[in-house]
C-alpha cells in the first residue's frame, strides 16, 4: 500500500531556555517516500530527529505514528511500535559479533526479560530476524566479525542492520553517509532504494548530491524553521532556499 | 520553640550548611572539571582537623603564634599537599572510568586512616578555640551563642565570596567555567589544562583542609569523621548538581537547615532526613537543582 | 552456541574448585574451614555485585545495604527462642531485602553514572543510620541470633545450620546455585539485553528497550542475592551490627570484583578469595607484628596498585602477559 502516511509532526517546537531549536515543524513521512531534511548545522535537524524518536519531548506540538498520538510516549515504546532510528554517530556493539548486534536489536520485538532458562542465542525468531537484516544490509559475509573490526561503511551499515532487525516501517537516519568514500556512498543509496517500497524514511543528510538523488521530498530547515518543503525541481529553483542555503554550496544547482 | 531559640538553630544551620559548602564545593569543582570522582575528600576534612589539633600547640610553642599561624600553615601545607597528590596519584585517573577512580580513591582514604591512627592514634582529642574567641555572646534573656560559631561562618562567608570572585572575574575563573562544559573552550583560552587541572584540585583539598580545621573547635578531631563529611557532600552534591558552585551552596544551607532543625524537632529519625530530602530531589530533578554551567 | 568453547574452558577448572571446596572440611583445620565458609559467603555478595557492575555496567557503591539489611531481617524475624525453618524464614529475608532493593533501585536508576555511585553509596549510609541511630534492632551494639534456623519436615530434621559441617556444605550449595543462577541469566536474553544497556544504553532504548525497567530489574536480583549472603553471614555470626552495612563493606565488595576481574563470574569468586587471602596476610601478626593492627595501609596500597598496574583484573593477568610479551603498537 504505497502512498500511506506512517508518521506525522504537527507544529513541533522545542525550546531550549531562551533559544527555539525548532520551531512549529510539521513533517508527514509516507511509505515508499524518502523524505530529506536539509539545512545548515544548527538548523535543528538532529533535535527534529530527537523528537520524532522519541528521545526529547516537544514544548509545542503533536507526534503521530501510524494514525496514533504518541506525542506522550517514550523512545522505546515508539520504537516497538515500529519506529527505528540510526544515529549521527555510530552506537554499534563494537565487542559483540555482526550477527550479536543485530540478534540483541531483534530481540526488542521477543524480550521475554523473565525467561532465564532459553539461551539468547536460542532466540529463534530475533535469530531469523538478525540474519534477514544483515542480509538486507548487505552484511551477509560478516556476520561472525567483531563489530569494532568492520570498516567505517561497513559499521554505518551495520547500524542499519540493527535498525532493520526491529522491523520498523518508519526509518529515521541520521546522516548516514557522513564520512563515507564514493564507494560506500553508492552502496548505502542502493540500499536505502531497495528499502524505499516497505519503508518511510526520514533522511538528514548533507551529502547534496545523493539528496536531490534519492530524496522525494525534502525540507529545508533554517535556525528552526522550515522555509520550504516539496519536491527537489521546486526546492531546486525555491528563491528562499537559493538564498539561505544553496547560495553557500555551488555544487548542487543543476549538477 | 521560641524566637531565641529559633535564632540559634537557624545560626547553627547556617554555619553546618556554609561548613559543608567548604568541602562540597570542592567537591564539585574536582568532579565538574577534572571528571574524577573523589572519595578521599572526606580524608582532607580530616587531616585539616588533624592538622589544626597538632599545628596549634606547635605553632604556639615555635613561632608565638596562635590560631591564625596554624591556619596559614596548613593551608600552604594543603595546597602543596593537594598539587603533589594530583601529580603522584589523580593525574592518572583523567582517562580511566568511574569505577577505577572509586577504587584508587578508596585506597587514599584506608591509607590516610591508617596513617592518622600510626601518627595520632584513635583518641578523640579536643582542640581549644583561641582564647579570644572562646566566650559567648548573649542572645534574648537566657540564650547564648559561642563567637567561635559566628567566626567559623564568617570566615566560611568571606571563602564563598572569594570563591565567586574568583570564578566570575578572573581569567581563571572563566577558564573553570568553560572547563565545567566545555574542555576546549579552556585551551581557547589560552590557559594550560594541566595547569587548571592542579590549581583545581590543589584549591578543592586546601578548601576541605581549611574546613576541617576550622571545625575543629567546636566538633574535636575523632576517626571516621571524614568519611560521614563526604557522604552528606555527595547530597550536597546530588541535590545541587554536579559542577555547580551556585548548586552546592544552596544544597548546602538546605541540608544545613534539615538535619539541623530534624534534630531539634524529629530527634528519632533525625539521621535519616538528608537522605530523604536527597531522594525527594532526585524524583522532582533527578540532576539536581541546578546543571553545571 | 557461538561461545560454546568458552564455557567448555571454564568448566574444569570450575569443577576442580567444587571438589576442592566440598573435601576442604575433611583436611583444613577448624580455622581454616571457617575461614573458607566466610569467603564462599563474601563470593555470594562478590557475585551478586558482579551482576550489576560487570553485567549491567552501573557501579552501585551502596551494595552492603542489602547485605546488612538481609542479616538484620534474619535476626528481627527469628523467634527468641525456639528454632525457626529455614523453609520460611529465608524466603521471608529475601523478600524483605529486594523490597528494600526495590524502593532504593528506583530512586537511585533515575540517575546514571557518577550520580549513582555517589546515590547508592548516600542511600546505603542512610539505612546504616536506620539501624545505627534507632532502638529498631539494638542500635549500635548490634543484635544477637540465638537460635539457628533448621528444615524440617515433622519431627525429622533435614537440615540444622547449628551444625557447623551442616552449614559448611549448605553455604556451598548456596554458591553453586547463585553462581549457576547467574550463569543462566549471563546466557538469557535478559542477560544479553543488560549487557546491552553496558555497551550502549542509548542504541537499547532505540530499538524498543525499556531500560529502566530491566536495571531496576538486575538491581533487585542483585539485592536479593546479597540478601542470600547476608543471610548466611548472620546465621554464621549470631550476631548482626551495623558495620555489615557500613559503606567499608561496599568499598570491601567492590574492590573484590575488580580484584577478580570486571565482566566475569570466575573473576568475582576469585576476586572474594584473593581479598580474604590478603587481608588474612595484612592482618598476621607473625608476618607484622604490631603493625598488623594497621592492616588496611598495606591493603589501600595494594587497591592503589592494583588500580594503577591492572585495570582489568586478576582474571585478565594472564592474557595480559601473553600480550605483552609480544609487542604491540599503541598498545596504551
Amino acid at each position: 500500500m504505497p502512498g500511506d502516511v506512517l508518521l506525522r509532526a504537527l507544529d513541533v517546537t522545542r525550546r531550549f531556555g531562551g533559544l527555539v531549536a525548532v520551531d512549529r515543524v510539521s513533517i508527514t513521512l509516507v511509505r515508499n517516500e524518502v523524505h530529506a531534511v536539509i539545512g545548515t548545522n544548527g538548523a535543528g535537524k538532529s533535535t527534529l530527529v530527537n523528537m520524532l524518536a522519541g528521545e526529547l519531548a516537544p514544548t509545542q506540538g503533536r507526534v503521530q505514528l501510524n494514525g496514533r498520538d504518541v506525542t506522550r510516549w517514550p523512545q522505546p515504546r515508539r520504537a516497538r511500535a515500529g519506529l527505528g532510528r540510526t544515529y549521527q554517530r555510530t552506537t554499534i556493539f563494537p565487542r559483540a559479533s555482526v550477527f550479536e548486534n543485530c540478534r540483541l536489536a531483534a530481540q526488542a520485538k521477543s524480550q521475554y526479560p523473565f525467561d532465564w532458562w532459553t539461551r539468547a542465542a536460542h532466540c529463534h525468531e530475533s535469530s531469523h530476524r538478525a540474519e534477514r537484516a544483515i542480509e538486507q544490509a548487505g552484511l551477509a559475509g560478516q556476520t561472525q566479525r567483531l563489530a569494532g573490526t568492520l570498516s567505517h561503511g561497513q559499521k554505518r551499515q551495520l547500524e542499519i542492520a540493527m535498525c532493520l532487525a526491529t522491523g520498523p516501517h518508519v526509518l529515521l537516519l541520521d546522516e548516514p553517509l557522513a564520512g563515507m568514500g564514493p564507494e560506500e556512498t553508492e552502496r548505502m543509496l542502493l540500499l536505502l532504494s531497495t528499502l524505499k517500497p516497505a519503508h518511510a524514511i526520514l533522511l538528514v543528510e548533507h551529502d547534496m548530491d545523493a539528496v536531490f538523488r534519492i530524496a522525494d521530498h525534502i525540507t529545508v530547515m533554517v535556525n528552526g524553521g522550515v522555509i520550504a518543503s516539496g519536491d527537489p525541481d521546486a526546492i531546486r529553483v525555491n528563491a528562499d532556499v537559493q538564498a539561505a542555503y544553496l547560495g553557500e554550496s555551488e555544487a548542487v544547482g543543476t549538477a | 520553640m521560641d524566637l531565641a531559640v529559633f535564632l540559634v538553630q537557624c545560626l547553627n544551620a547556617v554555619q553546618y550548611g556554609l561548613l559543608l559548602f567548604l568541602v562540597a564545593s570542592g567537591l564539585t569543582l574536582i568532579f565538574g572539571i577534572l571528571g574524577v570522582i573523589n572519595l578521599a575528600h572526606g580524608s582532607f576534612y580530616m587531616i585539616g582537623a588533624y592538622l589544626a589539633y597538632a599545628l596549634a600547640p606547635w605553632a604556639a610553642a615555635h613561632l608565638g603564634g596562635g590560631f591564625f599561624t596554624a591556619l596559614l600553615i596548613g593551608l600552604v601545607l594543603s595546597v602543596a599537599f593537594g598539587y603533589v597528590l594530583e601529580w603522584a596519584f589523580v593525574s592518572y585517573l583523567y582517562h580511566r572510568d568511574h569505577l577505577q577512580q572509586v577504587l584508587m580513591t578508596y585506597g587514599l582514604i584506608l591509607v590516610f586512616e591508617e596513617l592518622r591512627s600510626i601518627l595520632a592514634g584513635d583518641d578523640v582529642h579536643g582542640v581549644p578555640p583561641p582564647s579570644w574567641l572562646a566566650g559567648s555572646i548573649p542572645l534574648g534573656h537566657v540564650m547564648t551563642y559561642p563567637v567561635y560559631r559566628l567566626f567559623m561562618s564568617g570566615v566560611c562567608v568571606v571563602v564563598a565570596l572569594g570563591l565567586y570572585a574568583i570564578i566570575a572575574r578572573t581569567r581563571l575563573g572563566m577558564a573553570i567555567r568553560a572547563g565545567a562544559s566545555n574542555r576546549e573552550m579552556v585551551q581557547a583560552l589560552g590557559v594550560d589544562i594541566r595547569f587548571l587541572y592542579r590549581i583545581v584540585f590543589a584549591a578543592g583539598v586546601a578548601l576541605a583542609v581549611l574546613a576541617g580545621m576550622i571545625a575543629a573547635p567546636v566538633s574535636s578531631v575523632y576517626p571516621g569523621m571524614g568519611n560521614q563529611v563526604l557522604i552528606v557532600s555527595f547530597v550536597v552534591v546530588v541535590i545541587g548538581g554536579i559542577g555547580s558552585i551556585r548548586g552546592a551552596l544552596v544544597a548546602s544551607l538546605l541540608v544545613g537547615f534539615v538535619d539541623t532543625f530534624g534534630n531539634v524537632l524529629i530527634p528519632q529519625v533525625a539521621g535519616v532526613l538528608v537522605y530523604v530530602l536527597m531522594a525527594a530531589v532526585l524524583l522532582w530533578r533527578p540532576e539536581g537543582l541546578f546543571r553545571a554551567g | 552456541m557461538k561461545h560454546r568453547h568458552r564455557t567448555d574452558s571454564a568448566v574444569a577448572p570450575l569443577g576442580l574448585a567444587l571438589v576442592a571446596l566440598a573435601v576442604f572440611p575433611f583436611l583444613g583445620g577448624q580455622f581454616y574451614v571457617d575461614l573458607v565458609q566466610t569467603t564462599m559467603i563474601l563470593s555470594i555478595f562478590a557475585l551478586s555485585l558482579e551482576l550489576l557492575v560487570g553485567t549491567t555496567g552501573l557501579v552501585s557503591f551502596g551494595h552492603a545495604a542489602f547485605f546488612g539489611i538481609a542479616a538484620y531481617a534474619t535476626a528481627l524475624l527469628s523467634p527468641q527462642a525456639d528454632a525457626p525453618s529455614l523453609a520460611w524464614l529465608l524466603p521471608a529475608v529475601l523478600a524483605a531485602t529486594a523490597l528494600a532493593a526495590a524502593v532504593i533501585g528506583a530512586f537511585s536508576l533515575r540517575t546514571r553514572g557518577v550520580y549513582f555511585i555517589m546515590v547508592t553509596l548516600a542511600f546505603a549510609q542512610m539505612a546504616y543510620y536506620v539501624f545505627h541511630d534507632t532502638k529498631l534492632a539494638g542500635g549500635s551494639d548490634g543484635i544477637y541470633l540465638y537460635v539457628k534456623p533448621v528444615l524440617a519436615i515433622g519431627n525429622f530434621t533435614l537440615l540444622d545450620l547449628a551444625s557447623a559441617h551442616t552449614f559448611y556444605y549448605a553455604t556451598l550449595c548456596a554458591l553453586v546455585a547463585v553462581y549457576m543462577l547467574l550463569a543462566l541469566v549471563k546466557r538469557s536474553r535478559f542477560g544479553h539485553a543488560l549487557a546491552g544497556i553496558r555497551a550502549n544504553e542509548q542504541r537499547m532504548r532505540a530499538a524498543g528497550y525499556s531500560t529502566y525497567p530491566y536495571k531496576l530489574a538486575a538491581f533487585v536480583l542483585a539485592g536479593t542475592l546479597a540478601g542470600v549472603a547476608g543471610f548466611l553471614q548472620a546465621v554464621k555470626d549470631g550476631f548482626v551490627n551495623p558495620e555489615m552495612l557500613a559503606w567499608h563493606q561496599s568499598g570491601a565488595v567492590l574492590l573484590m570484583v575488580i580484584l577478580g576481574g570486571i565482566g566475569s563470574l570466575r573473576g568475582a569468586v576469585v576476586g572474594a578469595f584473593l581479598f580474604v587471602l590478603l587481608k588474612e596476610l595484612f592482618q598476621s601478626e607473625a608476618l607484622f607484628g604490631g603493625f598488623a593492627r594497621h592492616w588496611q595501609l598495606p591493603l589501600g596500597l595494594t587497591i592503589i596498585a592494583c588500580v594503577a598496574l591492572m585495570p582489568n583484573g586478576v582474571v585478565a593477568m594472564p592474557a595480559r602477559l601473553r600480550r605483552m610479551r609480544t609487542p604491540v603498537p599503541h598498545a596504551g
